[in-house]
């Protein structure tokens, strides 16, 4: 019963669990209530990744519809990987935010918060599992009204406006998906994606084809905040609570990139996107402005949380640098530092919202002396920092490393060299904070004031990320193999669509050539 | 000519895609993008429902002597889409009412602070 229905439960649970957290009323019950389901979430996407790499791919069919007319939620090794990695950090963000909501969202509004939250936990593991494009599309808009909510519940009066501006760019960059779903169902007639890609290499140079192409990726481009599309990332990021921050930063851009490869990869084919359309060029290009211009503005700002905002767009940078690529090893360097920069940014986030919740500030001169107060807060945000920088035996250093050895492959230097060049700048913006921290005095003013370090249950799963930031930094076996294994898998199914393609066409040239011969003869 | 008029459905969706996409990038009032957020996402309800006609198709319920159809799957896809825009318009329309209770205005050029402009 339970392994049947394995790859539904970790969209299904957390949505039925959503509106019962709302029901609970009392802040402790949804919060213990929303932790579990999480956690739950979390052991279920663990079995359906060993399942995944153990058997290949899970197909189920909601409802009982077969593919192609019901709508398929797929499970392989590369939405297994990133699933595992969102829903840990999401269980992780639930543990921390208990008392990080309290000092942070209004008393009545916190049964909201854990339902929102467990709405954006379903949304973003229903984006990852689906086989189907408007069911992706469905998704997304589930996970992202979800997050709307989310931002907007900071006490600060700056989140209303943040949350409407991501509101107006998170809609046009869906209803930017839904043209090109749209477009694609018009030529093709079909949803689901297996399908959809299939057909679409029998129409390669169609301009129906290309537009939704055009229409898919700037409207993924939006969500995942590609540089001239990140507008609205850095407000919403500085001004939602910080236990939103951290859940955000560390999945719901990730989804974004997982959507963009699964459509590039999977539905139109590397061939079509980099060979005719040129792609690859665009992408590469964007990702490197992406990780010089931001990491520059991270450099430049007062305020740590945006800091890490600019900081967050400069990473997408790599993850994009990664699978313009187009190669293997480049896509396998986009996987781990999905699941790579989620341990670094979630930890960071939350070192963050600890000093928030002790200091009530988190511009950079309020870390001043912070290092002697909070040790264990600091840290855990000095050992993050040096991860996002790329020190050897942090998770950074491998993500570093791999996306490196990937441009050397291809003899792109000049790439090679700008993703180093962006390290020297995480150095500076993480720097400045460590420096505040540690070889500032504290103010006068603030000697007599009680800072101390938080409670343990915001210390446990901060440094629990932070170990996984080092173990996987040493111990690269699962990360490695389990993104080596999901874009190895990509690039198959890709080659294997387009190979069935080919041979499709040869047997109606010999279809063609008999006919010709019979009418001869 | 022709090539205007078969495809006025399309004219009618890229016109009022552009001016539902205009109105959000350019009006002050936040109230008036919301209106033009839902003028660019009808569009594409337009869209859809048009390229679900097939000619000569009747209503896609069976019914005898009838062998053509129109598809309705564009119809229910664009039904969930239509949800969708309403559920995005509410939070859209709910942030615009606390805005305005923080502010005091909805008027993006009224804000204090221009770091607050959308």
């Amino acid at each position: 019963m339970l392994e049947q229905h394995l790859a539904a439960l970790p969209i299904i649970l957390p949505l039925i669990a959503a509106p019962i957290a709302l029901i609970l009323g009392r802040s402790v019950l949804s919060w213990g209530f929303a932790t579990l389901v999480s956690g739950l979430a979390f052991l279920l996407s663990w079995q359906l990744l060993s399942a995944a790499l153990s058997e290949g791919v899970i197909s189920y069919a909601v409802g009982g519809w077969a593919p192609p007319w019901g709508i398929e939620l797929r499970v392989d090794a590369a939405n297994a990987f990133v699933l595992l990695a969102v829903t840990a950090i999401s269980t992780l963000v639930l543990v921390y935010s208990k008392h990080s909501i309290e000092k942070e969202v209004k008393a009545t509004n916190h049964t909201l918060f854990y339902t929102a939250h467990l709405l954006c936990l379903a949304g973003l593991s229903g984006i990852l599992i689906t086989g189907d494009a408007f069911n992706l599309f469905v998704f997304l808009e589930i996970s992202s009204l979800a997050t709307y909510t989310l931002v907007s519940l900071a006490s600060d009066r700056r989140c209303l406006t943040a949350a409407f501006r991501y509101l107006v760019m998170g809609t046009i960059g869906a209803t930017f998906i839904l043209i090109g779903v749209g477009l694609l169902y018009m030529k093709t007639g079909t949803l689901n994606m297996l399908d959809l890609a299939e057909r679409i290499d029998l129409y390669d140079s169609s301009r129906t084809i290309n537009t939704g192409l055009a229409f898919i990726m700037v409207g993924v481009s939006i969500k995942l905040a590609l540089f001239p599309l990140h507008m609205w990332l850095p407000p919403a990021y500085t001004h939602a609570p910080s236990a939103v921050s951290a859940f955000l930063a560390s999945t719901a851009t990730k989804v974004a990139v997982y959507v963009m490869i699964r459509f590039i990869f999977t539905v139109f084919g590397i061939d079509h996107v980099f060979v005719d359309m040129g792609m690859g060029i665009i992408l590469m290009v964007l990702a490197v402005v992406a990780i010089f211009k931001c990491s520059y503005m991270a450099t430049v700002q007062s305020n740590v949380k945006t800091v890490l905002a600019y900081s967050s767009v400069a990473q997408i940078g790599y993850m994009i640098l990664g699978l313009s690529l187009v190669s293997v090893s480049g896509l396998m360097a986009s996987m781990i530092h999905i699941f790579n920069h989620a341990l670094m940014k979630g930890a960071l986030f939350m070192a963050v919202g600890a000093v928030f919740y002790r200091v009530g500030s988190v511009e950079i001169k309020d870390f001043a002396g912070l290092g002697r107060k909070m040790p264990l807060t600091m840290a855990a945000f000095t050992i993050a920092g040096l991860s996002i920088i790329g020190v050897p035996l942090t998770v950074g250093f491998v993500s570093k490393w791999y996306l490196v050895s990937a441009a050397l492959e291809q003899d792109q230097w000049l790439v090679a060299a700008f993703v180093l060049v962006g390290s020297l700048f995480a150095v500076m913006y993480i720097g400045r904070v460590i420096e505040a921290a540690y070889f500032q005095k504290l103010p006068e003013s603030r000697s007599s004031e009680d800072i101390k370090e938080v409670s343990w249950l915001m210390l446990v799963p901060m440094w629990v990320l932070v170990i996984a930031n080092i173990y996987f930094g040493i111990d690269t076996s699962l990360t490695t193999e389990a993104a080596n294994s999901a874009s190895e898998w990509l690039f198959q199914t890709n080659n294997m669509l387009e190979n069935k393609v080919m041979e499709g066409e040869v047997l109606e040239g010999h279809a063609i050539e008999e006919k010709a011969q019979e009418v001869s003869s | 000519m022709s090539f205007i008029l078969d495809y006025y459905n399309y004219w009618i969706v890229v016109f009022l895609m552009m001016a539902g996409f205009y109105i959000v990038i350019s009006a002050n009032n936040l109230v008036k993008k919301i209106v033009g957020l839902n003028i660019f996402q009808t569009s594409v309800f337009m869209l859809y429902i048009s390229m679900g006609k097939v000619t000569g198709g009747t209503a896609p319920i069976v019914a005898e002597g009838v062998t053509q159809y129109s598809n309705p799957l564009p119809h229910v896809l664009i039904l969930t889409a239509i949800v969708v825009g309403v559920a995005t318009t509410a939070v859209g329309l709910a942030l615009v009412v606390r805005i305005k209770r923080a502010y005091g205005t909805v008027e993006e050029n009224e804000f204090d602070n221009k770091d607050d402009v959308i």
